[in-house]
């Protein structure tokens, strides 16, 4: 199956909730829709689900138009954030409603009902109620819900945001194995930069109901075409300072010079923002051409295995990350270093015009 | 602000507990420190909701006493213990004006103007309010909210403790980190007894000095957040600090070496005599980061093969298969990407062992 959206627009009232919407999905395909809260990737889900009509547009199904179809003429499958089941239900009956009312005969209700939990853990559960379930074993029974039925389009609108991390983690390692076994067009909506490359697939970043960049995830996140790409595909947000290029140098903020070589060769003169991801902030120099930038510590924000440093630098906040666990004093100065290769460019219009081979940063930062 | 003792404490919401699993803390025997910054880490079902519930007052444990600055409270309501609590959702006065919400506390304890006044003001703008004093809370971003309710814990100067329960659920990500940072320099400046309740290691380990991590009614270790990623003393604080958490592999011991079904790590002398002397199941357990994946046979490396390789843009995580387990590695983004086969190094300062579940070296 291929789904296409043709120049989709959804408006209610003054709002706009979605703009010039143009994808194409494929048969079998992984595809994150990537956002930060109330970018549109609710909307956008609601209208290939067929829940909602757009405004303007249409959307074709294997190259025929079912803009106007309803949900309940369409092969898919929905899981929410909020773990949805019916409370008078045991866990058996939830996964096997969607098959019901179809009318699929009692024995093979039976096998895929028991295959499906067997597949997301939950085949011991069978006999209870959902409410006596914890909420990673809710959401596992709304995903088998949503798995049972083998719909053509399983949508997935951020379906772990509101389970501990630890259970996110092994659910989300779970999905992949699931979808990749799929024939169906899987797409699933996150906030995070890090869910997204996780799920790996396609990725299309949304912002503002508008569309910003869509390619595959991995070569998005080392691309993003636009500041803004760049800011809501990092996590915490992409470091940036203004810089000037003049001659064969640019200069960074208040004091940092750099040389210009490598991906920065060929930059003309003029005004520039330039971006580096944290983990390319570094608490050492490891080449001989980092520059260093010296900052005050704001908070070290840590979590499992890294510590996030915030800083400020001049009037710029900064954050560095640091594999470990290195709590430090608020208000403590200290230097970081960053190498001129991690640098990514984007002119006036907050385009990108150059950004960092990797080849040369596996060199570089050995 | 008070020092908080947990005597021996034990609860069960059963009327008449049986088994184990009928109690939701099994032994609780905890001391917090005036002026300390704490929290509690676990996973839902944990029972650190219910042992915040026994602080705070709302509840009474089955067994085991309060204590605050030695007085016991055990069968004291909330009301009589000074506490103050901020919870997930704001809790405020909507109609009221921030000034008004900030002064509640303190005109309900017959606090004088002049007095009341100097304190709102004060805590305003420790909390950045300042510019929305006259403001309605109604109209307020959800952070603003949170920081009201917080304001309403610090203007009272007879606080014994400040308990926070979960209080940056509603926050957006965005706004996150800046709300951590306030409640640092609170402490700092401050030095209240805070205890912040969370299941999530990121809100723990930023916030709390010491962090209590429970596991199924118990508290399985109280450390400092560097002690809890170096040294795990139970085998959840591995799995649950981190992500990925801990690798685990069952094994057993042979003179230095740690054997894994077919294969041998290298362990140094004083863990491998302490495996030798211990009883029950042996694991060997290392952090992901700690795992080192060469492409060259060296002696005391062990053989694996490269299963998957997750690129996460900062970092990969690499599926291994060693002797029929599983385990994960990480590498940071400027390191080449092992492929087929490759020889695994444990270096033994980040090689823990484990008898039945706790460290032994």
């Amino acid at each position: 199956m291929s789904m296409s959206l043709q120049n989709i627009d959804k408006i209610v009232g003054r709002e706009i909730h979605l703009k010039d919407i143009h994808l194409e999905f494929e048969t079998g395909s992984r595809n994150v829709i990537l956002g930060r809260t109330m970018a549109g990737k609710t909307s956008l889900l609601r209208i290939m689900a067929g829940l909602d009509r757009p405004s303007k547009g249409r959307i074709l199904i294997n190259g025929r138009d079912v803009t106007g179809v309803s949900v309940r003429k369409r092969s898919v499958a929905m899981v929410y954030q909020l773990f949805i089941n019916y409370p008078s239900l045991t866990v058996y009956q939830n996964i096997a409603s969607p098959l019901k009312i179809t009318g699929v005969k009692k024995t093979e209700i039976d096998r895929r009902v028991r295959e499906t939990a067997e597949m997301l853990h939950i085949e011991d559960l069978l006999d209870r109620l959902p409410a006596e379930l914890s909420g990673g074993q809710q959401q596992r029974i709304a995903i088998a819900r949503a798995l049972i039925k083998n719909a053509d389009l399983l949508l997935m609108d951020e379906p772990l945001v509101n389970l501990d991390y630890k259970l996110r983690e092994e659910l989300r390692n779970e999905l992949h194995g699931i979808f990749s076994q799929r024939q169906a067009i899987v797409v699933y909506t996150t906030t995070e930069p890090t869910e997204a490359l996780m799920l790996g697939g396609n990725i299309v970043v949304i912002d503002e109901g508008r569309v910003l960049q869509t390619g595959p995830t991995p070569q998005v996140y080392h691309n993003p075409e636009t500041l803004r790409v760049a800011e809501v595909f990092s996590d915490p947000p992409i470091n940036y300072l203004k810089g000037t290029v003049q001659g064969d140098t640019a200069r960074l903020g208040q004091d940092i010079e750099i040389p210009l070589d490598g991906h920065l060769k060929s930059l003309p003169a003029g005004n520039y923002t330039f971006g580096v991801r944290c983990n390319h902030l570094f608490l050492s120099r490891i080449d001989k051409e980092d520059a260093e930038i010296q900052t005050k510590v704001e908070l070290s924000e840590i979590s499992g295995s890294e510590t996030f440093i915030h800083v400020v630098y001049g009037d710029s906040q900064l954050v560095v990350q640091e594999d470990g666990i290195h709590p430090r004093q608020i208000g403590s100065e200290i230097s970081i270093y960053v190498n001129p290769c991690c640098f990514f460019v984007y002119d006036g219009e907050k385009t990108l015009v150059a950004s960092p081979s990797r080849i040369s940063i596996q060199e570089r930062l050995k | 602000m008070a020092r908080i003792e947990l005597n021996e404490i034990v609860h069960s919401y059963h009327r008449n507990p049986k088994g184990e699993s009928d109690y939701a803390l099994k032994r609780i025997h905890n001391v917090w420190e005036e002026g300390g910054a704490y929290a509690l880490l676990g996973p839902s079902g944990c029972g650190k909701t219910t042992l915040l519930n026994i602080v705070s007052g709302l509840l009474t444990p089955t067994r085991g006493r309060v204590l605050y600055d030695g007085k016991d409270v055990t069968e004291l309501p909330p009301e009589k213990r000074n506490i103050a609590q901020v919870f997930q959702f704001p809790v405020l006065y909507d109609t009221m004006t921030v000034f008004d919400n900030l002064a509640f506390p303190l005109r309900n304890r017959g606090v004088e103007k002049e007095e009341t006044t100097r304190r709102v003001l004060e805590v305003a703008e420790i909390l950045e309010l300042t510019p929305f004093l006259k403001k309605r809370a109604a109209g307020l971003a959800a952070d603003a909210k949170q920081k009201i309710s917080l304001g309403r814990g610090l203007v009272r100067s007879d606080v014994a403790a400040i308990l926070f329960d979960e209080p940056l659920t509603v926050i957006d990500p965005q706004m996150k980190w800046h709300l951590r940072r306030k409640l640092k320099e609170i402490h700092e400046q401050l030095k209240l007894t805070l205890i912040y309740v969370t299941h999530d290691q990121v809100e723990a380990m930023t916030f709390a000095d010491q962090v209590a991590v429970m596991f199924e009614g118990e508290i399985v270790q109280v450390g400092s957040p560097e002690d809890l990623f170096e040294n795990p003393e139970h085998r959840f604080v591995g799995y649950f600090i981190g992500s990925p958490g801990m690798n685990f592999l069952e094994c057993t011991i042979e003179g230095n070496v740690a054997r894994v079904d077919g294969a041998g790590i290298v362990l140094d002398d004083e863990t491998a005599a302490k495996g030798r002397k211990a009883k029950g199941k042996l694991e060997l357990g290392i952090r992901p980061t700690h795992l080192e994946v060469h492409d060259e046979a060296l002696d005391g490396r062990a053989q694996a093969t490269v299963k998957t390789v997750e690129d996460l843009g900062s970092y990969k995580i690499v599926t291994l298969v060693l002797a029929h387990k599983t385990l994960r590695a990480t590498l940071p983004e400027e390191k080449p990407v092992p492929e087929g086969e490759v020889w695994l190094a444990f270096p033994p300062k980040w090689t823990r062992l484990f008898a039945d579940g706790w460290l032994i070296g």
